[in-house]
């Protein structure tokens, strides 16, 4: 999955901030801000790539799956019968990565399934794939 | 009763009060402000201004039921309503899922009801005729339930819903007050006001000075504390339940009566409550989670939030044994979760468990009250399995179990890692078996 580039690319942004922030207080906190900034940086992608690695999805016959989460892992398990509607979004930042993330709605507030970082086509393919099955098993409430 | 009243084919006004009715608690404000000033009669001046302001206000009132009216159309039901931004609404019949008969305070005093009729799916809103006259009422629910039955099913059942009356019910069961006083007391609410409130008789008669600031810091929430109480007592008193040949009556009210209609393919779920303090005395609450319930207009957010209670408080054997009428052969959470479970949540051990059969699934748990809840398995939305850190160490994993809505779900809390991934997976196979066959 390619959430990972979005991770690196907050963290640049994040590190670039802090730089420019720390410039106006001298060079030496600058130097030691960046440093700082760099090594969080290093740090925070290590979790997001993991989470990212742990995000996973899957098309069933009858359900789709979709896996997420390192330290509370959660696994939904939602009937392509159920799905009221699925959104395609896509914010600044993913734009600018051609990304966007599909979001699969049921009935039920609680039922989250969402798979991020897909590249635009495919999230599209997805998107017409899932309809046209949601509408084949379609149960209605 | 003329039968051109009850021809639904027909253009129809509401009930020519209905404004007043509508308008409600102001009303009643207005006449409590004028009629003092009137009687006394002095300010003869701001006197012309109140009648004028009221005159208007009356205008208004019938300019708006002079341009509602409504009919049945073909197979929806059209209400047509506004002087300046003209609306048309359609209620297509065959979506509706009951018909409820609403009666405020007011509109008892002037003998009117209000007919709401709930509609399916999710934004599915609710078609309000507000108000008709009380005894019209009943037979145009009775009519238009046919109506709508007779959409979805061109002719056969038609016949056999011949109009019911009361005599067709088989009462169940009726909440006595005073036994609903004593629930409502001793339940989280209405225990932590009447400390409140004896607190604050106490320090009034103590030290009133201190007790004159509490109260005015602690005001607000006194305030809604006793709304809530109030309002569930009104909602609940006298909740009588009956059997009818449509499903299940309800009927309660002590200010404003309802009666509503559940049908049994229509819950989402089923939900026992028992409350720390009732478990004691063998007490618990019964409520149903309904489609299309949760987004209605003019209602308050804490009441769209709130379950309908079949039964406000009863024995737990009366309690399963409505159960069993809304949800046929339903399991028991007999299934104890492990016991290294007691590390993570100590408090929620006892009460954890969960149980299942072929058409249904049911999970309990909560720390301080049991809280069980039971989901038809053609009503699941969405299954999830989730595990924490803490879990994981325990080798433990929960599985949710959505239904539609957010208010309720059954959650298979804290089991071993493998029974729940077999618990996931058989449910999932279940809940497609359960969708699939007709309901």
């Amino acid at each position: 999955m390619r959430r990972a580039e979005v991770g690196i690319g907050t963290a640049l942004v994040a590190a670039v901030g802090v730089v420019v922030t720390a410039l106006a207080s001298g060079w030496t906190g600058a130097i030691v801000a960046a440093v700082v900034a760099v090594g969080a940086g290093a740090v925070v992608e290590v979790f997001v790539a993991r989470r990212v690695r742990a995000w996973s999805y899957a098309e069933r016959e009858d359900d789709l799956l979709v896996q997420r989460g390192v330290l509370f892992s959660r696994l939904s398990v939602v009937p392509y019968g159920r799905m009221q509607f699925i959104d395609v979004t896509a914010g600044p930042v993913e734009r600018s990565f051609g990304l966007a993330t599909v979001r699969l709605h049921t009935a039920a507030a609680a039922s989250d399934a969402r798979i991020p970082g897909l590249s635009r086509a495919d999230a599209d393919v997805l998107r017409d794939r899932l309809a046209e099955l949601g509408e084949a098993q379609a149960a209605g409430l | 009763m003329s039968d051109d009243r009850l021809e639904p084919a027909h253009w129809h006004r509401l009930h020519p009060l209905s404004p007043i009715v509508r308008a409600g608690r102001a009303t009643i404000g207005i006449a409590i402000v004028l009629v003092p000033s009137v009687l006394t009669g002095r300010r003869s001046s701001g006197l012309v201004y109140e009648l004028a302001f009221v005159g208007v206000l009356l205008g208004l009132g019938f300019v708006s039921w002079l341009v509602t009216r409504w009919r049945v159309e073909d197979d929806d039901l059209r209400i047509e309503t506004g002087l300046i931004r003209r609306q048309s609404l359609r209620f297509p019949l065959a979506q509706v899922q009951a018909i409820d008969i609403v009666k405020p305070g007011l509109a008892r005093v002037f003998r009117v009801a209000e007919l709401r009729l709930r509609m399916a799916g999710n934004t599915g809103g609710t078609a309000r005729l507000a108000y008709l006259p009380e005894r019209d009422a009943e037979p145009l629910r009775v009519r238009l339930l046919q109506l709508a039955h007779g959409a979805v099913e061109p002719t056969a059942r038609t016949e056999e819903r011949e109009p019911k009356q009361h005599g067709d019910e088989r009462v169940l069961t009726t909440v006595p007050p005073a036994r609903l006083a004593a629930s409502i007391l001793l339940s989280d609410v209405g225990f932590a006001s009447a400390a409140i409130l004896v607190g604050l008789i106490v320090t009034a008669v103590l030290a009133p000075s201190v007790a004159k600031a509490v109260f005015g810091g602690g005001a607000v929430p006194i305030v809604g504390a006793v709304t809530h109480v109030w309002r569930r007592f009104n909602q609940e008193y006298r909740l009588t339940l009956a059997e009818a040949p449509d499903g299940l009556r309800l009927r309660s009210g002590l200010v404003a009566l309802t009666s509503e209609t559940i049908r049994p393919g229509r819950v989402q779920a089923v939900r026992m409550v028992e409350p720390f303090l009732w478990r004691r005395l063998g007490w618990c609450r019964l409520e149903v989670d309904l489609a299309g319930r949760q987004r209605r207009k003019g209602e308050g957010e804490a009441q769209r939030k709130q379950l309908r209670a079949v039964l406000p408080v009863g024995s737990r054997a009366l309690a399963f044994e409505l159960l069993e009428r809304i949800v046929p052969a339903a399991p028991q959470a007999g299934l104890r979760p492990p016991g290294r479970v007691r590390l993570k949540s100590p408090l929620r051990y006892r009460f954890l468990g969960w149980g299942r059969t072929d058409v249904c699934v049911v999970a309990s748990s909560g720390r301080i009250r049991r809280v069980t809840t039971w989901v038809p398995l053609a009503k699941v939305q969405s299954l999830r399995r989730t595990q924490g850190p803490l879990q994981r160490r325990l080798q433990l994993a929960s599985v949710h179990v959505d239904t539609a809505g957010r208010s309720v779900h059954a959650t298979l809390r804290d089991r071993d890692v493998d029974e729940a991934d077999r618990a996931l997976a058989e449910l999932v196979g279940l809940a497609r078996e359960a969708r699939r066959a007709p309901p």
